[in-house]
């Protein structure tokens, strides 16, 4: 009957954050996104120092991201039960830990410049 | 809820902000006509039809008949008797999820005529139409409780979800001091055909997670009247909620139907085999006796053989489609269907209508049908949920086999109820879901 479709997905999205908000979130996504890529072609390589640095910061992201996701619903660490309940864990702390670490790497090198890199 | 609902949901959870781009789905061709269609009701089913509709019809003189100007979000009722939510969080404004291609009267259908093709309104106008759509929901009628009122929510103890999103806000304070206090809680549920059967069991395992957090349930009784021999008519999940009630230490009175309230003893009196019985409570949750409205009820659409005196519109139980008028069909809660009294059915019955009624305009059979798709997400504590989903069959149909296990206490069943439930139930709204 009903499938999933891509305009399904975005129609939920813009109801759950609104949609001024959703399609800022998108365009800030998709900013760093480009300030990340043209950082690393500007310097052609993945600078190891501020990947180390922003690396560090990768656990902060995850318990943040799931802190986050813990208050807005008011549940917490008790309230799993299941297998499906850890693997989503996982996942919103992946995306805390990865979403971070692109954003301080970005602003490093960003703020940096070039010669930063040294 | 809806498992479909939920799967959405939950993708649109997962993918998070990180979703580029924004096709829209594919749209069917839309089909020309002149066809005057009337819809009565601007509730979850009745506003996503228009919407549906208004997109597929280019022409089509679409009307909608319904005096409320709040929308309700009734879903989020138990959320806001749970004191997890302000009672705002349920109301809308009618007109906003309105088309401005479909005209609202905004007034209530007084008669029905489908003989002479006319819906009649309060004020006494007449519409005409080639298509009727019936999607008044259903009426709580209060007063077939002997004492009961719905002014004395909120009061004494006393208790009701379902009445409007005041009363369930004035629900939560009084089972907030229950909670606090102790004695005996009382929770029941209609004998007759009801919106979202889930609710009633939800709310008593959210008392007594209160009471258990307040470390006060060793001086809380929690009793449950079930109207029949049994807590929910799909027999698996009848099972996982017996065993459930028990290892949750609950009363079960089966058989026990209610029909009288004395605020002042504060006592309720059911109906059983071995004939009245009093119990006396001290918080109690009042589930009204459930019908079609009356306009529904005391027009030629309801079934004469089928709940008698409840007046649910005579449909094929797939098409929705009228048996006597085939220009007439049915969705939600008013459809005289055997299963489907939630929101989550309404999300899969629209486009089953829409379909039917666009077919026929282009002088095709619609293909489309409704297979009893029913949803109602079990919360069995603030942070836990059970996804309940299932057909005409009696047959779970879990909308994420093999991922999300059906019957099982989960966060991310939880994490669905309160996050993406609302924004899913809002873009069936739209239409875009
Ligand atoms: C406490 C509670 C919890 C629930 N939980 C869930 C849940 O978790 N999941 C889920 O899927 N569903 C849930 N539901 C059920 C869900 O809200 C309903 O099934 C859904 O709203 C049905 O949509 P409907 O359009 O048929 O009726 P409604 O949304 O009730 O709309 C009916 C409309 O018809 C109008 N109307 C009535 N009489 C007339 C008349 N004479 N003329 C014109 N208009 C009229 C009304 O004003 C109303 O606007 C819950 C319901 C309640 C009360």
């Amino acid at each position: 009957m009903e499938e999933l479709t891509f305009g399904t997905l975005i129609a939920v999205l813009e109801e759950m954050f609104g949609q001024a908000l959703f399609w800022g979130l998108v365009v800030i996504a998709v900013l760093v996104t480009i300030a990340f890529v043209y950082v690393i072609v500007r310097d052609r390589s993945l600078r190891s120092r501020w990947f180390l640095r922003a690396e560090l910061l990768a656990p902060i992201g995850a318990i943040a991201a799931i802190w986050f996701v813990f208050v807005i619903t008011r549940s917490g660490l008790g309230d799993v039960g299941g297998p499906i309940d850890v693997i989503a864990l996982i996942l919103i702390g992946l995306a805390g830990a990865v979403g971070l670490t692109f954003l301080a790497y970005t602003v490093q090198a960003v703020i940096g410049g070039k010669r930063g890199a040294a | 809820m809806s498992l479909d609902l939920d799967r959405r949901a939950f993708l649109a959870a997962a993918l998070g902000a990180t979703a580029l781009g924004a096709a829209r789905p594919a749209r069917a061709q839309s089909v020309a006509t002149s066809a005057k269609i009337v819809i009565i009701g601007a509730g979850a089913a009745g506003s996503s039809l228009a919407n549906r509709l208004a997109a597929r019809l280019d022409g089509a003189e679409i009307t909608i008949i319904d005096a409320r100007r709040r929308h309700l979000y009734q879903p989020g009722f138990t959320l806001i008797a749970a004191g997890l939510k302000p009672a705002n969080y349920s109301v809308s404004d009618t007109s906003g999820w309105l088309p401005r291609a479909v005209n609202w009267i905004e007034e209530g259908a007084a008669e029905i005529d489908p003989e002479a093709k006319t819906v009649t309104t309060d004020s006494g106008t007449t519409v005409g139409y080639d298509y009727l759509v019936v999607a008044a929901g259903l009426k709580l009628n209060y007063d077939q409780i002997e004492g009961m009122d719905v002014s004395l929510i909120g009061k004494d103890g006393i208790g009701s979800v379902y009445a409007s999103p005041e009363a369930a806000e004035a629900t939560w304070r009084e089972m907030d001091r229950f909670t606090d206090e102790g004695g005996v809680g009382l929770f029941t549920r209609p004998a007759t055909e009801m919106k979202c059967a889930g609710a009633p069991l939800k709310y008593t395992f959210l008392t007594d997670d209160y009471a258990r957090r307040k470390g006060n349930r060793g001086k809380t009784e929690i009793i449950y009247a079930a109207h029949s021999k049994s807590l929910f008519g799909v027999p698996i999940v009848n099972e996982k909620v017996r065993m459930l009630y028990g290892e949750r230490g609950f009363d079960t009175r089966y058989e026990h139907v209610m029909k009288a309230i004395d605020p002042g003893r504060k006592v309720a009196t059911f109906a059983t085999p071995e004939g009245d019985q009093e119990i006396p409570f001290d918080f109690i949750n009042v589930i009204p006796p459930m019908s079609a409205p009356d306009v529904v009820r005391n027009s030629p659409l309801p079934w004469a053989d089928k709940w008698v005196g409840q007046g649910y519109v005579e449909v094929d139980q797939y098409t929705l489609r009228h048996n006597r008028y085939p220009d007439v069909f049915a969705a939600g809660d008013v459809a005289g269907v055997p299963k489907g009294k939630t929101a989550a059915s309404a999300k899969w019955q629209v486009p089953v209508v829409e379909d039917q009624i666009v077919a026929q305009i282009a002088g095709r059979e619609g293909t489309e049908t409704y297979n009893g798709y029913t949803s109602c997400p079990l919360i069995t504590r603030v942070g836990r949920a059970m996804l309940i989903e299932f057909d005409y069959g009696n047959n779970l149909v879990p909308s994420f086999p093999g991922v999300i296990a059906p019957l099982e206490e989960l966060w991310v069943s939880w994490l669905m109820k309160e996050i993406a439930l609302k924004a899913t139930y809002n873009a069936m709204l739209r239409g875009r879901a």
